[in-house]
């Protein structure tokens, strides 16, 4: 290997090495700094249109607005359902979390403290369903929701959530509570604490770090979904966020700063979080393919 | 006593596995069995008819204008994995190399290039929707101000490319995933084996190829399946931007929106086809699960470990 890693290479002396080391930090700067402006220019844009009116959008659409002029804002706040659907939002994705984390948590506990025949199984069966794209069984699902009579009820969207959140969270908890060192339990099992005990009051507080994995990586796909209200949910008033958004986009499609202001609005809230955040953002949604 | 004793750990440990349980099969297990049960038959709206063996595959794949359709689809779909591979994997892959030497900044840059992923896809869409349009939007302003005037035009609005911004629009949303993902790959190559490429060579070209692309074969496995299987998924984003046909002219027409469209059916008048749509759901199905399995373990046996 080493000789055609010579080849390839024109074996550098050290001063011009040092040199080309120089030049690729440059490079590696420029690339980056054009990167990061590519990501943020349009969300710096998009807030600094909801401030403006339409002529002003269209002749300096780059221009700095008069950040005190908060028509927009206001029309989007008395005007709009966005309000109810921002709180409906915050019920689904808080209900789903909650019994994600919980049932997640006690599938994972049992598989990965007790032996029992078929652990091995049930775990392959919950994380079998972490890659099937459920969207394609949307025409049974859509069916099942009728025959439950739930169709058009956030109690729909919820089980679904339910369902898809827990592959992950099953996987990533037990993977954690495998981890956690056997002593605790049993020298409280000795002194005859029961299994429910033993769970609640000492290994529980121990998994805290890896529930905010879990959540996150199941959050942020929950808060943000589409596809199931799109088929789930017609009534206006049970419209979550991306559901709400598309169809105010659809009715103010000529006011542009008001549809600015809309995307805007509904963003802030998870770039604020992502920005205090962004490590455990970062692991926990990326921790599915970072082992 | 002792029996006692089991019974009760096992209804203990029945207790915390049955209601997880129940939600995985109730809703995901029983609806994809279903999916493939429902395309044998013949539907009327909501109303299930005849067994009719294999004729909704037949007509997906066979009978006009559904089989030019699918096609058409398909190939999109093809279209759009390809260039989201080198477009936000390639770049990805690209952005991580650089962020591991670790400059001055790159704990920003590292932020900035994953905020997009958190937004969420129906925000992206209409975000660029926005940008790109072609007399207001704030692309072609930009590039009349650069003295780009001639390269303006109507992005979303015709054939060759509008499916091109599409795909701008998704890898700007999630080119921060496989870039960390490939990152996280590269910080845990070991200190002693760069120490040893170093006193071997000078060429950076010889380090990637040689020794970091192997070594982050496990982030590639991963990032390359769920781009394949988000990729003939995609439906949000040509959703928001072209609209439930794939305009213009069915150029932008991928298996998602046309899956939906047969399903559910459209504003045009077309009514819902649970069969057609049930049997193009099995086959997308059947597609992704045979390719990605074979993808993910053909790419496994690539893996080093260290």
């Amino acid at each position: 290997m080493t000789a055609s890693a010579r080849s390839v290479s024109s074996v550098p002396t050290v001063s011009s090495n040092r040199s080309t080391v120089w030049t690729l930090d440059a490079l590696v700067q420029v690339v980056l700094i054009a990167n990061t402006l590519v990501m943020l220019v349009p969300i710096v844009i998009m807030v600094f249109s909801a401030f403006k009116t339409n002529v002003q959008i269209f002749q300096s659409p780059f221009s700095i607005p008069d950040f005190t002029n908060l028509t927009n804002l206001t029309k989007i706040w008395t005007q709009t359902n966005f309000l109810r659907y921002l709180g409906n939002s915050f019920f689904v994705t808080g209900v789903s979390m909650l019994l994600i984390l919980t049932l997640g948590t006690m599938a994972a506990y049992a598989i990965a403290r007790y032996r029992f025949t078929g652990s091995g199984f049930i775990l392959m069966f919950f994380v079998a369903g972490l890659t099937l794209p459920l969207k394609l069984a949307i025409i049974p699902l859509f069916i099942l929701m009728r025959d439950l009579g739930i169709l058009n009820s956030h109690a729909a969207l919820i089980v679904v959530y339910v369902a898809t959140g827990l592959p992950t969270t099953v996987f990533i908890m037990t993977g954690f509570i495998r981890t956690l060192p056997s002593e605790l339990e049993d020298a409280a099992r000795m002194d005859g604490a029961s299994e429910a005990l033993i769970m609640w009051k000492i290994m529980l507080p121990l998994v805290r770090p890896a529930m905010v994995i879990a959540g996150i990586q199941n959050v942020v796909p929950i808060w943000n979904d589409f596809f199931f209200p799109l088929v789930f949910i017609q009534s206006d008033g049970l419209k979550t966020l991306p559901q709400g958004l598309a169809s105010f986009m659809g009715e103010y499609n000529t006011d542009w700063g008001v549809l600015f202001s809309g995307l805007t609005l509904s963003v802030l809230p998870i770039i604020i979080i992502y920005i205090l955040l962004s490590k455990q953002f970062i692991n926990g949604m990326t921790s599915g393919a970072v082992k | 006593m002792f029996t006692k004793q089991l019974t009760g750990r096992r209804l203990w440990i029945a207790a915390l596995i049955m209601p997880p349980l129940v939600f995985v099969c109730l809703f995901i297990v029983y609806p994809i069995i279903s999916a493939f049960a429902y395309a044998f038959f013949e539907w009327s709206g909501l109303a299930r008819g005849d067994f009719v063996w294999f004729e909704n595959f037949h007509k997906v794949l066979f009978v006009e204008p559904f089989a030019s359709r699918t096609v058409n689809a398909f190939s999109h779909n093809v279209f759009v994995f390809f260039a989201l591979m080198v477009f936000q994997n390639g770049l990805g892959f690209v952005l991580a190399y650089f962020l591991w030497r670790e400059l001055p900044g790159f704990r920003f840059h590292r932020i900035a290039v994953f905020l997009p992923v958190v937004l969420s896809t129906i925000v992206v869409g209409f975000l660029w929707r926005l940008f790109f349009h072609p007399l207001f939007g704030p692309v072609n302003a930009g590039l009349k101000a650069l003295g780009l005037g001639f390269l303006t035009q109507p992005w979303l609005g015709q054939d060759t490319t509008a499916l091109w911004s599409i795909v701008f629009a998704n890898a700007w949303h999630m080119v921060g995933f496989p870039t960390l993902v490939f990152l996280a790959g590269m910080q845990r190559i070991p200190g002693e084996v760069l120490d040893a490429v170093r006193m071997e060579t000078q060429s950076e070209w010889v380090k990637i190829t040689k020794i970091v692309w192997p070594l982050v074969a496990p982030s590639a496995t991963v990032v390359f399946t769920l781009l394949f299987v988000g990729a003939f998924n995609w439906f949000e984003l040509p959703y928001i931007m072209v609209g439930l046909e794939g305009s213009p002219h069915g150029s932008t027409d991928v298996l998602g929106l046309y899956f939906y469209r047969t399903a559910f059916g459209n504003q045009s008048g077309a009514p819902p086809d649970f069969g057609a749509g049930s049997a193009l759901a099995v086959l997308i199905f059947l597609f992704i699960a045979i390719v990605a399995g074979t993808l993910t373990i053909r790419m496994r046996r690539r893996e080093i470990e260290l």
